[in-house]
């Protein structure tokens, strides 16, 4: 199985949404509709404060709980890899993937009313391509490979820097990193 | 102090700014499923107890209630679906990690044993009815067949009756996401309320005294077993990790604790027990308001279940973005 990642530093992000646009272009997400999006947190008690912005997004875990619950097969890991795809000719719109999943990630796609969400742009990524998202981000905080290959850019900014994913207490295993 | 908020728009409907995919149809399919199991196992029991006079209503009228119910239930959970076109995708696979998918192929098996099981009890219990089967070639010969079956098909219905029942509540306790949900006791509790809500059915549809007596008595020991299951359930809760015990306060001081304790527990458990143990002292109007309750009580506790577990999350996001604002720029 083929590992990819999306690594994204907090440090260089300036919650600019660029990433959110950039989606809504590429996939045609409708209006009213988000893959993405960017969270502002702030620790500490004034005047102390630390923010940090994260790009968020599907995880795309290794043992992703909305596979596992989707009752038709229409979740499913993309080509022997982690990305994890909603077939829409298989989606009943049971919407037992959006309970499934701890990160609110889904979304649902009327009118048809199939489920949708991050795709990692797994079309890009079959031509060697970023994410639109990763492409298009102006700080180039963002950063996509696979995981497995101990030279990509990804396994190397994890080996060298501090990371945090969210919430892997959960038992997922998400493949979006936080460099901290 | 952690503060999160969202910079940019997330508003998808039904996910933000809290997860309401299910509503009252799913609270409805989950609360007639455990209904239908009841009454299965109610009309077998009184089939394999052989207690044809004792309790009549339940050995020769109760079983076509089953399919009746269910098929209701099954209704509501068709009217949930997003993209009801794609309904018969839940028959071209089977997907043995999900719990839905285990209860759409239970019930290819149910609904056959359900039809048997009515079939056995046809001439007694409806006879106008068996008239009608009888009048389609080979209807007699199956009436005779299923009468001739009716304690096998009444042994078969016990194991996939109390599954059906257990099923219900673990299709919601199967979402590690939803900490309310994610406890095992939601599976024994979902069957004795489903129980409960069946066996007050016969009290409510006029059965003899005798049967009445039997179905209260069984009904107030349901009810004794819901409470412990239910103070089990919170006690999970109050001795789980973070999640668990935020869950847990939306019931104990949180915003769902006048409707779990004003609208289910104490109108749906506590005063029926209380009417109930009035109507076998001779109170009958009591014993009837009492099964009304029963049945009000098992729909709000799938109804809150459902709501109550949508409300209990991981992700704690503040909305900055109020789409309103956006409705309003484009006017």
């Amino acid at each position: 199985m083929t590992t990819y990642a999306m690594v994204i530093d907090t440090r260089t992000c300036i919650g600019c949404g660029d990433c959110v646009v950039a989606c809504k272009n590429e996939n045609k997400v409708p209006a009213g509709l988000n893959r993405d999006w960017v969270v502002e947190a702030t620790r500490g008690e004034y005047p102390n404060l630390e923010t940090e912005f994260r790009s968020e997004r599907c995880n795309h875990c290794g043992h992703a709980t909305c596979v596992t619950n989707c009752p038709t097969g229409a979740s499913h890991y993309w080509k022997d890899t982690n990305i994890v795809l909603v077939a829409a000719e298989k989606c009943t719109g049971c919407k037992a993937c959006i309970a499934a999943c701890p990160y609110d990630a889904r979304l649902i796609m009327h009118p048809e009313g199939y489920v949708d969400k991050c795709t990692f742009c797994h079309h890009r990524v079959d031509r060697g391509l970023d994410p639109a998202c990763v492409s298009t981000c102006p700080t180039r905080c963002m950063h996509f490979g696979i995981l497995d290959d101990r030279d990509s850019i990804v396994s190397r900014l994890l080996r060298e820097r501090r990371y945090k994913t969210l919430m892997p207490e959960t038992g997922n295993d998400p493949h979006v990193y936080y460099l901290l | 102090m952690i503060e999160e908020v969202l910079v940019t728009a997330r508003y998808n409907p039904k996910v933000d700014p809290s997860l309401g995919i299910w509503t009252w149809e799913i609270a409805f399919y989950l609360f007639l499923g455990g209904m239908a199991a009841g009454i299965m196992l109610f009309a077998a029991w009184a089939v394999l107890g052989r207690r044809e006079n004792a309790l009549a209503f339940a050995h020769n009228r109760f079983a076509l209630w089953a399919p009746v119910v269910l098929s209701l239930g099954m209704t509501t959970l068709f009217l949930d679906l997003e993209y009801k076109l794609h309904v018969f995708r839940f028959y071209t696979s089977f997907e043995p990690s999900s719990p839905m998918s285990w209860g759409a192929w239970v019930l290819v098996l149910i609904y056959p044993l359900m039809l048997v099981q009515t079939l056995s009890t046809l001439r007694t219990g409806y006879p106008t009815l068996a008239g009608l089967v009888e009048r389609i070639p080979g209807g007699a010969v199956i009436l005779s067949l299923c009468e001739h079956r009716r304690r096998l098909i009444a042994w078969l219905v016990i194991p996939l009756a109390v599954g059906l029942g257990i099923y219900t509540g673990v299709l919601l306790s199967a979402f590690s996401a939803r900490p309310f949900w994610n406890s095992g006791i939601l599976g024994p509790l979902f069957l004795v309320s489903g129980m409960s809500t069946a066996a007050v059915l016969p009290i409510l549809a006029g059965a003899h005294p005798q049967e009445r007596h039997f179905f209260e008595i069984t009904d107030m020991a349901l009810i004794a077993v819901e409470l412990v299951l239910i103070a089990l359930f919170l006690i999970n809760l109050a001795t789980g990790a973070a999640q668990h015990m935020d869950a847990l306060a939306l019931v104990t001081g949180g915003p769902y604790t006048a409707p779990f304790w004003l609208w289910f527990v104490l109108p749906g458990l506590l005063v029926p027990i209380v009417f109930e143990l009035a109507g076998l002292r001779g109170y009958r109007g009591l014993g009837l308001v009492a099964g009304v309750l029963v049945v009000y009580g098992g729909f709000m506790l799938r109804y809150l279940m459902v709501d109550i577990g949508q409300a209990s999350t991981w992700t704690d996001y503040a909305l900055q973005f109020d789409p309103q604002l956006l409705q309003r720029l484009m006017q």
